[in-house]
């Protein structure tokens, strides 16, 4: 069993997603990059991310991460917004009292992508 | 060995997903994730039976449908898929009655030549000749009215409202297309509670949906917020009031978003003023139909007042091209 499984596959994402991304829209330190983009879509990238950070079944490549942010990162994207949505996702995860070393296992995946987020 | 079966060419399925089947054959299908997620893929099934898996993560409306995920779709038995907004019927209609709404809105009745599957809400592509067509919405319900209904705004320089406005008369033929949207009432929690926001013509799959959701015996609050510049925007209100009169459970808030308040309207924008009326929409189903920056808008604030992604409906009306337009006539 991987960490995809432990935490509840698609259904978790599906639980998580609204949570995290009402975290995320009203955290005055991120919101910003979020104020011209369409909800549907947005949801659906979320769960993708989340899907991603979940340890579920990879479609994002490096390249495709920087590309995505690209137009975030002139708009100042950097290492503190990064660690605020890591710490949206946290809580999300508390208030889904997902056990804390599952909790560590997915800040690991996120950690492992600011790289190529940050675009450095 | 099942078959899929696409514009007319039938293709063996060998275990691979829908998508991978028409992709590798060259067939052009949306794609994007390929794990389900992004729903780039959605296709919708004509003839046959989706695996429940196919459904994963869309919304009832979707589902109702048959939308699915071509690369989620392993069909054990035939299938026939089109792309989700290919038209792939075009059906006769007979205009049975053009009514004056207001002065810019006009209620078109379409008698369809053979029966229209259709939900409350809905759109119909309306054909003024083979390369030009709109969407409208659907304001009629089909256990209620035996006249599709259309809610149709002259568009300064528009050309197939200018055409509706100016030549088409009752006892025309036209050509219509078979539904399309997510925007619609589905039954199934009758104790949910409803918020419907619409500027101008958006009234249309509005109260297609309101009159279906009391046809049906919808027990939750339904809150209408119809919104327009001034009073002469506004239309129905009769007919809306009346509703409101005889269901307890039905409220009618005509807006004006410029100008005082008036005796029986509200001042406001429906966003502004259902969100001061219900701050928080924690488990309620909202539908959202106009104008785009509108819709675009109330959606995410609907969402941070606390409404699920999954229960919020939009049907931004674009001004041209494919997305829709409007909705019919009175009772």
């Amino acid at each position: 069993m991987g960490l995809y499984e432990d935490i509840g596959g698609a259904p978790a994402v599906n639980a998580a997603v609204d949570i995290f991304y009402r975290k995320v829209l009203k955290d005055d330190r991120i919101k910003r990059f979020f104020d011209d983009v369409d909800m549907d879509k947005q949801v659906a990238k979320q769960k993708a991310f989340l899907t991603m950070a979940f340890g579920g079944p990879k479609n994002y490549t490096g390249l495709g991460m920087r590309e995505a942010h690209a137009r975030l990162v002139k708009r100042g994207l950097n290492d503190s917004h990064f660690d605020a949505v890591v710490e949206d996702l946290t809580a999300t995860l508390k208030e889904l009292k997902v056990p804390d070393h599952l909790i560590a296992q997915i800040g690991a995946i996120c950690e492992s992508t600011r790289k190529d987020v940050l675009g450095r | 060995m099942p078959r899929v079966v696409f514009r007319e060419a039938a293709y063996a399925l060998g275990g691979e997903s829908v998508l991978d089947c028409l992709t590798t054959r060259g067939l052009a299908v949306p794609n994007s994730c390929r794990i389900g997620v992004c729903q780039s893929c959605l296709m919708r099934a004509v003839r046959g039976t989706v695996p429940e898996k196919a459904q994963t993560g869309l919304t009832r409306t979707m589902r109702a449908r048959n939308l699915f995920l071509a690369c989620q779709c392993f069909p054990t038995q035939d299938l026939e898929v089109a792309l989700a907004d290919d038209v792939i019927e075009r059906i006769g209609a007979k205009v049975s009655a053009i009514e004056l709404l207001n002065d810019e809105i006009r209620g078109v009745r379409l008698r369809p030549s053979s029966p229209l599957e259709y939900h409350a809400g809905q759109f119909v592509r309306l054909f003024m000749d083979a390369q030009t067509s709109r969407n409208y919405s659907l304001a009629s319900v089909p256990s209620l009215d035996e006249d599709l209904m259309l809610h149709v705004r002259r568009v300064p320089g528009g050309r197939v409202s200018g055409w509706i406005f100016e030549c088409v008369q009752p006892g025309d033929n036209v050509t219509i297309s078979e539904a399309f949207g997510d925007c619609f009432y589905v039954p199934g929690k009758p104790d949910q509670d409803i918020l419907l926001l619409g500027t101008g013509c958006g009234l249309a799959p509005l109260y297609g949906i309101a009159r279906d959701a009391l046809n049906s015996g919808h027990r939750g609050r339904i809150h209408l917020y119809h919104g327009s510049r001034d009073a002469c925007g506004l239309y129905l209100i009769e007919q809306l009031r009346q509703f409101a009169a005889t269901h307890p459970n039905f409220l009618y808030r005509p807006c004006l978003s410029e100008g005082s308040s008036t005796d029986g309207y509200w001042s406001g924008t429906p966003p502004d003023l259902a969100l001061k009326d219900t701050p928080d929409l924690t488990g309620w189903r909202v539908y959202l139909c106009g104008n785009p920056q509108m819709v675009n808008a109330a959606r995410t604030e609907s969402f941070l007042a606390g409404a699920a992604s999954s229960e919020i409906f939009a049907d931004p009306f674009l001004s041209t091209g494919n997305p829709p337009t409007q909705g019919t006539n009175a009772l």
